[in-house]
């Protein structure tokens, strides 16, 4: 409280004392018969002075920053085409520079050099079309390189993969990141996002997560925090139950919503091919840390549960998009690992990340992923340590006989079957 | 045609006399028709807005220098609800962000600039009485003020403001299950979003008629100022553009409100299994970035209309390569319109259409680069007089080329990768257009205060104003360059994260989000030297006189009292082209276009 009487305090009186100041101004500029717009050349000077200084502050800030900030915050691009445009963004950086400090140093220049002077007349000038020509073609022909290059660069990027690179899917939802591995035959499972329950958080198809997810949408969860169909419409046909009329509306909707989805269940179990399950059933998931192997090519590809997300490596210098109901995709090439880069970075603890980079809810800030670069033997120890998406799915305690067996939780699930 | 005019001339000659004593407050303060008093209308209510979000502005970066830490200043105008103990809420922080760029983009810099500007300066620099349409004029101020009053409400309701980023992308804007802010929130940005569009809408027309049918005689195209040019650009591109969002945002509240699936697809959220299928996310950014990015020329032409105009005058020199200058209006305009993608090159857009964007995004730098030249050229060998407009100018020529040159990083494809939506892009286009456009409106408002008040503005203050700001916005903006290289994203609410994986980094990001939050208190002080100044020349300041700054165009040809109807007699006529100062065998440094060509002068 007192804060805030001191603050209207403090404004009532700046206000009161910058506006005598004013009057005063006026006043003896009134007694020396000085119009406002009339600039006195000692005001222009100043002006003028003030502006080569300004300058020259401005560029000792910028190389200061320059010099102190400049790349130390990522590192070394750890990725192949990460190293690309970096050595494509410094050139780029040293036009711009370039430019930036010729226009500037003109711009101040001339203000500061040009002021008016007694005696000294403008010099009419209005247009010279050589002059003109040369600043339309010198910035076009700079472009050109820099167009030329940067679409030689972005073909390269965005190119397809070759067929040796090892698929995975990251899938994002608020606000975290799941990996998925496609397994010996490297190719992913399909999916298809009426399938998600929470022993399915990625909606792979099989004949077993179709048959759950139809038994989910006919049951609901065994604690009645969601409401199958059956139990549904019993509840709204039983003629005991008195509902307010909003909550009867909400029911109704529901039980509509899920008929119709389970109406597209039946319809794509009727279409299953089983022959397809093998694929997904080879699938590796992966919470908290994505394990990449240096050196080697990644085919990844993206899906948003939610929201939009960006999955963002900075130091791979890669991002992406993920969009609900599209898969988007890059490839990736992992050139340093991360106990090489610690060294590099003078930091035992750095770690490589993948960060949300789209305004996805409120903890936006906190998604993120740890990614670790390993070495051959790091990565088969590790890969050694996972289980198939079979093995955790199909474990006795997850198969459910009805519905009564749905373990609410996600994470509970996975740690038990663990 | 310009028969036609003298007509309408001569009825509101008539018109005029009847009217003149029977104007009460309300007609003439309030539902006023009156160009000249439309566009202060504008002006004052884009400067309250600005205010607003320059407040909120203030509140998240002090959450971004001092994460979690209690603060008075929070507490004081969030209260406990949205700052409970002082601290910031997670979901506040991007209410505020989301607020602020909407506010400042639309309500400050489009109503602020062209709202303003042009209401003023057209009908007074071509020699019309007042615009086609006084009556359509009057109803674009209000649905603008109706729209600013519904965007202010938002951020008093109970689920808060939207929250989506100034952008809205869908689902996240579509589903308030996802976020508080999608909710009613929403509801209200997109209710003031589309009065605003049809106030802008209706403006832009008014704009373009009255310039294209109202101009005084020898007002041909070819001598019409630059800052005419400008807004003449500016308001094509609006009617061209803002429609598009208009449909973006219809088909948004369908999505929301009517279950449709535009933007909506296979979606699960908040646990529940939506039936919604077929949508595309990426449909509403292309909409949105279709008026998106001429918004960007909607907000940037005007300031640079002005400052062309206000350093020719201030230079005492004809502005270099005045056809130039109008050709690169008119390419910047066109090429604004088929350079959308650029926003979207990780979005998962077809890689092959990002390498069309890249070609036509580079161009923009070409007439860009024109500009800057021409504008140097100007200064080269001038008898510079450094009014606070002037100055003004200048630094707008520094911004634009400051910001402009990260432009090219950020429009090449394979570059923007790394930096997209990292601070390296906030820094840019914070500099480009935020800087440039306010710096604009600022050289815009001291320079025509005395149009618009018949006042003058206190100078020297105005020389204290525009120091502070120039020191204080770079100080915020340039070290934000650093930040988005070292990879930070923006809209994070902090970046504790880092801590993580990366305490090296996460120390010198601190470290700079403290240095740009100082200099942004220390700006944001600097506007109040201009809010005293501007409140207390109106009422106080010394009266001015008809032409202060010795220029040539028709403005300060009209009395310094505003009369409906602009000139009391009959309307001036044009003999030259507006930017004859200090020419060879002329005894002033400067002509009015109204003086008729001396025997054997050639016209430019």
């Amino acid at each position: 409280m007192s804060f805030k009487l001191i603050t209207i305090v403090v404004i009532v009186l700046g206000v009161l004392a910058v506006s005598q100041l004013v009057r005063l101004y006026e006043l003896s500029s009134k007694l020396r018969g000085r119009r406002e717009e009339d600039i006195t050349n000692r005001d222009n000077k100043l002006n003028a002075n003030l502006m080569l200084t300004f300058m020259i502050l401005f560029y000792a800030g910028f190389i200061y920053l320059m010099t102190e900030y400049g790349w130390t915050g990522r590192g070394e691009a750890a990725s192949i085409h990460g190293a690309n445009t970096d050595w494509l963004l410094n050139l780029n950086f040293i036009i711009i520079i370039a430019v930036f400090f010729l226009t500037n140093t003109l711009l101040f220049g001339f203000a500061w050099k040009y002021v008016r002077k007694p005696g000294v007349k403008a010099y009419f000038y209005p247009h010279d079309n050589k002059l003109e020509l040369i600043w339309t073609v010198v910035p076009a022909i700079v472009l050109a390189v820099i167009i030329i290059l940067g679409l030689k660069t972005w073909n390269g990027i965005t190119g397809e993969s070759t067929k040796e690179a090892i698929r995975i899917e990251l899938f994002s939802k608020q606000f975290d990141w799941t990996a998925r591995y496609s397994g010996e035959d490297n190719v992913l499972g399909k999916y298809d996002y009426k399938l998600t329950t929470a022993e399915n958080e990625l909606a792979l198809l099989t004949e077993a997560t179709l048959d759950s997810a139809i038994r989910y949408m006919e049951f609901g969860k065994s604690d009645s925090t969601v409401l199958g169909i059956k139990l549904l419409e019993n509840k709204l046909n039983n003629p005991k139950n008195m509902f307010i009329p909003e909550d009867r509306e909400k029911m109704e909707t529901d039980l509509d919503r899920k008929t119709r989805l389970l109406r597209l269940l039946y319809q794509m179990k009727s279409r299953h091919n089983a022959k397809l399950d093998a694929s997904a059933y080879d699938d590796i998931l992966q919470k908290d840390t994505l394990h990449l192997l240096i050196g080697k090519e990644y085919e990844i590809s993206f899906r948003a549960k939610d929201v939009i997300h960006s999955a963002y490596f900075p130091h791979f210098r890669a991002q992406i998009n993920t969009v609900p109901g599209q898969v988007t995709r890059m490839k990736l090439t992992p050139t340093i690992s991360t106990k090489e880069m610690r060294e590099k970075k003078d930091n035992p603890k750095f770690n490589y990340v993948l960060m949300c980079n789209k305004i996805c809810g409120s903890a936006h800030y906190k998604m993120k992923m740890i990614v670790v670069v390993d070495t051959p033997e790091q990565y088969a120890t590790w890969m050694k340590s996972k289980t198939t998406f079979k093995d955790d799915y199909l474990k006795p305690a997850a198969i459910v006989s009805d519905s009564t067996a749905v373990v609410p939780a996600a994470d509970s699930t996975k740690l038990a079957v663990k | 045609m310009s028969a036609i005019t003298h007509d309408t001339h001569g009825h509101h000659d008539a018109h005029d006399h009847h009217d003149h004593h029977e104007e009460t407050f309300i007609s003439k303060y309030i539902f006023s028709q009156d160009h000249k008093m439309i566009g202060k209308q504008f002006l004052i209510t884009a400067v309250f807005m600005g205010l607003v979000a320059m407040l909120l502005s203030l509140l998240f970066r002090i959450q971004l220098a001092w994460p979690g830490e209690s603060s008075d200043f929070l507490s004081l105008f969030l209260g406990e609800t949205w700052a409970p103990g002082g601290i910031l809420k997670e979901n506040m922080y991007l209410g505020l962000v989301t607020i602020h760029g909407t506010i400042m983009v639309f309500f400050l810099l489009t109503g602020g600039l062209s709202g303003t500007f042009s209401n003023l300066l057209i009908p007074l620099q071509i020699g019309a009485r007042d615009m086609a349409s006084g009556f359509l004029n009057m109803v674009s101020y209000w649905l603008f003020a109706g729209s600013s009053v519904i965007m202010l409400v938002s951020l008093f309701i109970e689920t808060g403001p939207a929250m989506a980023g100034w952008t809205i992308y869908p689902p996240l804007s579509a589903l308030p299950q996802a976020i508080e802010g999608s909710g009613l929130g929403m509801t209200l940005w997109l209710l003031s979003m589309t009065l605003f569009i049809a106030g802008s809408l209706i403006g832009s027309l008014n704009y373009i008629v009255t310039v294209l049918n109202l101009r005084t005689t020898g007002m041909s195209m070819t001598r019409m100022p630059l800052t005419i040019w400008a807004f003449f650009v500016t308001a094509i591109l609006g009617v061209l553009s803002f429609p598009v969002l208009l449909s973006a945002a219809v088909l948004l509240m369908m999505d929301r409100l009517a279950g449709t699936s535009f933007y909506l697809s296979d979606i699960i959220v908040g646990g529940e299994m939506l039936e919604n299928h077929g949508g595309s996310p990426l449909l509403y950014q292309h909409l949105f970035w279709f008026l998106g990015h001429p918004e960007v020329y909607i907000v940037l032409l005007p300031a640079l209309g002005l400052s062309s105009e206000i350093i020719s005058t201030n230079s005492r020199k004809p502005i270099f390569g005045y056809r130039a200058m109008i050709g690169s209006i008119l390419a910047i305009g066109f090429l604004s319109f088929i350079v959308w993608g650029h926003h979207m090159f990780v979005t998962g857009m077809n890689p092959f259409l990002g390498s069309v964007f890249v070609f036509t995004t580079l161009l923009i730098a070409i007439p860009s680069a024109v500009k800057v030249f021409n504008y140097l050229t100007t200064l080269w060998k001038g008898s510079i007089v450094f009014t606070p407009g002037m100055l003004f100018a200048v630094g707008l020529v520094s911004t634009f080329i400051t910001g402009g040159v990260t432009g090219i990083i950020l429009a090449d494809s394979a570059l923007d990768i790394a930096v997209h939506d990292t601070y390296f892009v906030v820094a840019h286009f914070h500099i480009v257009m935020g800087m440039s456009a306010v710096f604009g409106m600022f050289a815009g408002v001291y320079h025509w205060f005395p149009k618009m008040y018949g006042r003058m503005m206190n100078t020297r203050l105005g020389y204290a104003h525009f120091w502070v700001t120039l020191v204080g916005a770079y100080g915020v903006f340039f070290p934000m360059h650093f930040v988005g290289l070292a990879g930070a994203p923006r809209r994070y609410y902090d970046y504790s994260v880092y801590n993580e994986f990366d305490t090296n980094t996460y120390e010198m990001m601190l470290d700079l989000n403290v240095i740009i939050t100082v200099f942004a208190i220390i700006a944001a002080l600097g506007q109040m030297i201009f809010l005293f100044n501007f409140f207390y020349s109106i009422f106080r300041g010394p009266v001015a006189v008809q032409n202060p700054w010795k220029s040539n165009t028709l403005e300060w040809t009209t009395p310094v009292e505003h009369v409906h109807g602009n000139w009391p007699g009959a309307l001036p006529v044009v003999h030259r082209w507006p930017y004859d100062y200090s020419k060879p065998g002329a005894e002033e440094d400067y002509i009015l276009q109204t003086v008729p060509l001396a025997e054997g002068e050639e016209e430019h």
